[in-house]
């Protein structure tokens, strides 16, 4: 969908510590909120309709995974395997640009 | 060098201010209340610069602040007692695992109920697995160098763990002698600014402190506290040389050791009980007892490699307790009864409980306990293990 989604899990997988001495020494920064893929806790998706959304990027900074981005045309993105279905973005969203909708697993 | 006449807790607030801290997080406690009480002194008078003070609502809220200071690299205090210990528990295993330096004096004072603001181990004792270092001081002096000898040990790059400086509930806290205090140009030299390991206020390269470490990775970090301890031993030892170079008092030794080279009996214990423990070891010796002292100034990291020495050379080691974890023995007693079991150095060794909740221990309680140490050497066979001395039967 979009390239930046790629370069996140790639960026993930350079942050793999393979031995204690690689580790920093105060666990600060660790890139595990990449590595942990919080989208399989989700039971409801967002989605987001573009012609309403206005571009105040109010979900982006909301979103408390590193789940939402800004495309190149302006709109946000949803990627969905750190999405754990919150629904914060839809309920601050002030459009109403996006809403919850039940996940067919 | 300028001497004054002061108590514990004041010997304490100098010490902060001559370490030039930056942070103090500040909470009244019995017996720790006159602590920064004096800081609060020091501000109102101009007597420090560049020293923020935030009254917090809970010891909880201290100890949090004080991680927040000093994750932005400031130079952090606090200090506490008792019941606002344990209410810190939490915040304490948090000012470890982030690798934060504070450093924070606990008076000594037993826990309730019943209510007591006297003096006892158990509260200090109770927070060993924070990953805590911890000195306990036996007079005023102690509480003083301890404090200054603190931040440079906390803050070696090899450490970076937060040190609890002990001092014992009004034998120390409210009791006046004379400190030595060094001019503040040494102090400034023995003491340079800090060097944080990282810093929240690095704008350019922003990260999360508190990452949530999975499986994968929790593991790698406990074992960096572990071996930061086994570092902490040699950085003690650094410093406490450099500190009797500079100011006369030697720390260099984890455990100080009074006229033990050729005791039969040795008294083990901590804080400021042992400067009774000391003055009966000269009575004693005077009378033909061959007995000497152990003071254990840190109890974390524990001195393996010194009470392996010290054990070799000696039948009998009476561990005196002003603490207590039950359903077992006296905290000293049990930890270092386990360093000794792999040695072949076994000597007998009994636990005294003694002056919990700020019962006297005198000159000739410890003249009594060597007494029934020396029976039981003779007859080769402990009557007890664990003995509550001042016990009213
Ligand atoms: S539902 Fe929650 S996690 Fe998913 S995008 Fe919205 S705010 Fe982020
Ligand atoms: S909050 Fe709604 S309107 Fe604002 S950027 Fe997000 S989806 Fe668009």
């Amino acid at each position: 969908m979009n390239t930046l989604f790629g370069e996140k899990k790639a960026k993930a997988e350079k942050l793999v510590f393979k031995s204690v001495d690689e580790y920093p020494e105060a666990p600060i920064t660790l890139g595990t909120t990449l590595l942990n893929f919080t989208g399989d806790w989700r039971t409801f998706m967002p989605v987001v309709d573009e012609s309403k959304c206005i571009r105040c990027y109010i979900c982006w900074k909301f979103c408390p995974e590193p789940a939402i981005y800004i495309k190149e045309d302006g709109h946000v993105a949803i990627d969905y395997d750190y999405c754990k279905g919150c629904g914060i973005c839809a309920n601050e969203c002030p459009t109403k640009a996006i809403t919850m909708v039940r996940e067919e697993k | 060098m300028p001497k004054k006449v002061v108590s514990g807790n004041y010997a304490a607030a100098y010490a902060v201010k001559h370490a030039r801290v930056e942070v103090v997080a500040a909470y009244p406690i019995t017996p720790q209340t006159s602590i920064i009480e004096k800081i609060a002194e020091f501000i109102a008078n101009g007597e420090v610069e560049n020293l923020q003070y935030v009254p917090v609502e809970s010891e909880h809220s201290a100890m949090a602040a004080c991680i927040g200071a000093s994750a932005t690299g400031a130079r952090t205090f606090t200090a506490t007692s008792a019941q606002g210990l344990a209410l810190m528990h939490e915040m304490l295993h948090w000012a470890a695992g982030a690798r934060l330096p504070i450093v924070m004096v606990d008076v000594n004072r037993a826990m309730a109920p019943p209510w007591s603001v006297w003096d006892d181990q158990t509260d200090s004792l109770s927070q060993r697995d924070t990953g805590w270092l911890q000195f306990y001081a036996e007079n005023n002096q102690e509480v003083y160098d301890g404090v200054l000898m603190a931040f440079k040990i906390a803050e070696h790059e090899k450490v970076n763990l937060p040190v609890m400086i002990v001092e014992s509930a009004f034998i120390l806290s409210h009791t006046y002698d004379v400190v030595d205090m060094p001019e503040q140009e040494e102090i400034d030299e023995f003491l340079p600014p800090r060097k944080p390991l990282y810093t929240l206020t690095d704008f350019e390269n922003p990260f999360s402190v508190g990452a949530l470490g999975t499986p994968a990775d929790y593991y790698e970090f406990r074992y960096k506290i572990a071996k930061a301890m086994e570092e902490a031993k040699k950085v003690i030892k650094e410093v406490g040389k450099e500190y009797g170079e500079r100011f006369g008092r030697d720390y260099s030794q984890m455990i100080e050791l009074y006229r033990t080279d050729d005791a039969e009996i040795v008294f083990m214990g901590m804080g400021s009980l042992m400067g009774t423990v000391k003055e009966a070891v000269d009575i004693l010796r005077s009378e033909g007892y061959k007995v000497g002292a152990a003071k254990v100034r840190w109890f974390r990291p524990f001195p393996r490699e010194e009470l392996y020495e010290l054990a070799k050379n000696v039948e009998g080691i009476a561990v005196l307790d002003r603490n207590f974890s039950f359903g077992q023995e006296g905290i000293l007693f049990n930890e270092a009864k386990g360093v000794l079991y792999n040695t072949d150095a076994r000597p007998i060794m009994k636990n005294y409980i003694v002056g919990l909740g700020g019962r006297d221990l005198t000159v000739n309680d410890v003249k009594a306990i060597a007494k029934n140490m020396k029976e039981i050497i003779e007859k080769g066979k402990l009557d007890r293990e664990i003995e509550w001395y001042h016990l009213k039967r």
